[in-house]
């Protein structure tokens, strides 16, 4: 027989002997935590100090890429220009990431309820869910034209696929025992779905989202490309065009901040929605 | 409970089931046939793959049986399950992490089309403090150890007062010590509520310290081998095992298991 003693909890954890060892583990771990934040910090400065020293040392001439003090200047001037294209971006995206990722919902409980639906169309959407995006764009520029609601349906349809794909899975990451449960309990097919299906899938969602977060800002970018007089895509091809490497450097950056804020917003409602999970580590 | 402590709690007769899959059929259980009295504790005890979840699963109607007649409280399994008289123990506990022990043990009066409680029976939190885990009511299932779930589960399981309890190796991923306080808070249990238990598991000792009989089923087919009985003092406490009585039938039970 195998015998694995159930690990004590802290609370039952030992005599005050262990206090000293406690407090040296904490400082510890704050420690490492304070590195954990101010790496990254110093990785960052060092690389900046690179670049900036390569455009010197080189003498790369402004067209080619600018020097990071240009960029961090050209935000500064043109903070209004690049504020009000990232507006019309930053709708698209939020749009197509609400519509996305709702419709994915919606159609990933239809597909668990449905099992024939499930099995004719679920392949169908790995398969194009394996596309990239930068490929899926330009199709569907073609197919929608222009405008603000084709960009929003771009960046919808890139959350969609990875959203549904994750969704379904989800719902169905259910263990066998808990179904057992319920069948035991009598549970009809809504309550199974409300009480266990829905909380199983809520992780599952979330790495969704968070993939969903940048793509959707990546469909609206591409989605300007072509034949759009406003937002972060249009700009960039504008500079592209005008060799002004200072201000496509800048609103790359812009593009990127707002990108990043937006998953971080999702991740801080994914730490609120699965507070219920124990720590990964990370 | 006492006025139908005559009767029958579960019944099966010449109980066959079979699964089929692309490999071909299985035949998890064939012709078994057993009685269980309202109020007792039958232990099942048998090799891996004799069909001893399975014969659970048919009681909980969880599985049909291919043939055979199976009567539950004097109907067939799926309306006493309807009526709540069956709570059920899983090996791995299957709670749901996102809810507290407290909500966990909530969760039969959430689901089932199940109103409040019949009246009398105890609630949730005299339920966690029958298995000994008041105190833990807001604590989620990856904050508690292995055996504190197990008690979670059990409580659930005793939600709402069900006339049989079935578990399915409750205790086979603990410690020892963990399980043998289980093991002697489970007969305490059985004992305050008058439940009827059917409780499975690959463990001699465990089979011979709870059961009043031991049903032995061999494998493949999962037929019964030989129905044991345990005569021991009443209460039982962990010493019976070191007593003459408890090591004779240890001894008989290990040498039928190895025929099985
Ligand atoms: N859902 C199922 N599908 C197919 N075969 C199964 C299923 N459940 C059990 N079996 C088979 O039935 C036999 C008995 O299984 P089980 O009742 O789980 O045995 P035990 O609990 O005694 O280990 C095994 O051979 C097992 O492979
Ligand atoms: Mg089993």
């Amino acid at each position: 027989m195998s015998v694995t003693i159930a690990s004590a909890s802290p609370r039952d954890a030992g005599p005050a002997a262990g206090d000293d060892l406690d407090a040296a583990w904490h400082a510890t771990q704050r420690r490492l935590r304070l590195r954990r934040r101010i790496m990254p910090l110093a990785g960052g400065a060092g690389l900046l100090f690179i670049w900036w020293a390569l455009i010197a040392v080189f003498h790369v001439r402004p067209f080619i890429a600018p020097s990071p003090e240009v960029v961090a200047v050209t935000v500064y001037q043109k903070f209004g220009i690049l504020m009000a294209n990232l507006l019309p971006t930053a709708i698209e995206a939020v749009c197509g990431f609400l519509l996305g990722n709702l419709t994915a919902i919606v159609i990933a409980t239809a597909f668990v309820h449905r099992k024939t639906l499930e099995e004719a169309f679920f392949p169908i959407a790995v398969l194009i869910n394996s596309i990239p995006v930068v490929a899926k764009a330009p199709i569907l520029i073609l197919l929608l034209g222009n405008g603000l609601a084709p960009k929003i349906a771009i960046a919808a349809i890139v959350c969609f696929f990875p959203t549904l794909v994750n969704m379904v899975r989800g719902l169905e990451a259910v263990s066998p025992q808990a179904m057992e449960l319920m069948h035991v309990l009598s549970a009809s097919k809504r309550e199974i779905f409300v009480k266990l299906r829905l909380p199983t899938s809520v992780p599952y969602l979330f790495s969704a989202l968070k993939i969903a977060a940048s793509t959707s800002v990546v469909g609206a970018i591409v989605g300007e490309w072509i034949g759009s007089q406003e937002g972060i895509g249009a700009l960039i091809i504008q500079a592209t065009y005008n060799f002004d490497s200072a201000l496509l450097y800048a609103t790359v950056l812009c593009g990127s901040c707002f990108s990043v804020l937006f998953f971080l917003t999702i991740r801080l409602i994914e730490r609120v929605a699965v507070s219920w999970q124990p720590d990964t580590g990370h | 409970m006492s006025e139908t402590l005559a009767g029958a709690a579960i019944e099966c007769r010449d109980v066959t089931v079979r699964f089929s899959s692309d490999r071909g059929s299985v035949t998890a259980l064939e012709n078994v046939s057993l009685t269980l009295m309202e109020g007792g504790f039958l232990t099942l005890l048998g090799p891996s793959g004799c069909g001893k979840s399975t014969l659970l699963r048919v009681i909980a109607d969880i599985v049909q049986p291919v043939a055979g007649a199976v009567s539950v409280l004097g109907q067939p399994p799926a309306g006493a399950r309807r009526d709540r008289q069956i709570g059920f123990v899983f090996q791995d506990a299957a709670l749901l992490p996102w809810r507290n022990a407290l909500d966990n043990v909530r969760l039969p009066l959430e689901v089932g089309g199940r109103r409040g409680l019949p009246a009398g029976s105890p609630g949730p939190e005299a339920l966690l403090d029958l298995v000994g885990l008041s105190g833990w009511e807001k604590a989620l299932p990856h904050e508690l150890s292995g055996g504190m779930r197990q008690r979670v589960a059990i409580a659930r399981a005793l939600l709402g007062g069900p006339r049989i309890l079935l578990m399915d190796e409750p205790f086979g991923a603990l410690d020892e010590i963990t399980r043998d306080r289980l093991n002697e808070e489970l007969l305490r249990i059985w004992r305050d509520t008058g439940t009827t238990i059917v409780f499975v598991t690959h463990s001699i000792y465990e089979a011979a310290f709870l059961g009043q009989h031991v049903l032995m089923l061999a494998a493949r087919p999962g037929r019964v081998r030989e129905l044991v009985p345990v005569d021991l003092p009443e209460p039982r406490h962990l010493s019976v095992r070191e007593t003459p009585r408890f090591v004779a039938l240890a001894a008989h039970l290990r040498a039928v298991l190895e025929t099985c």
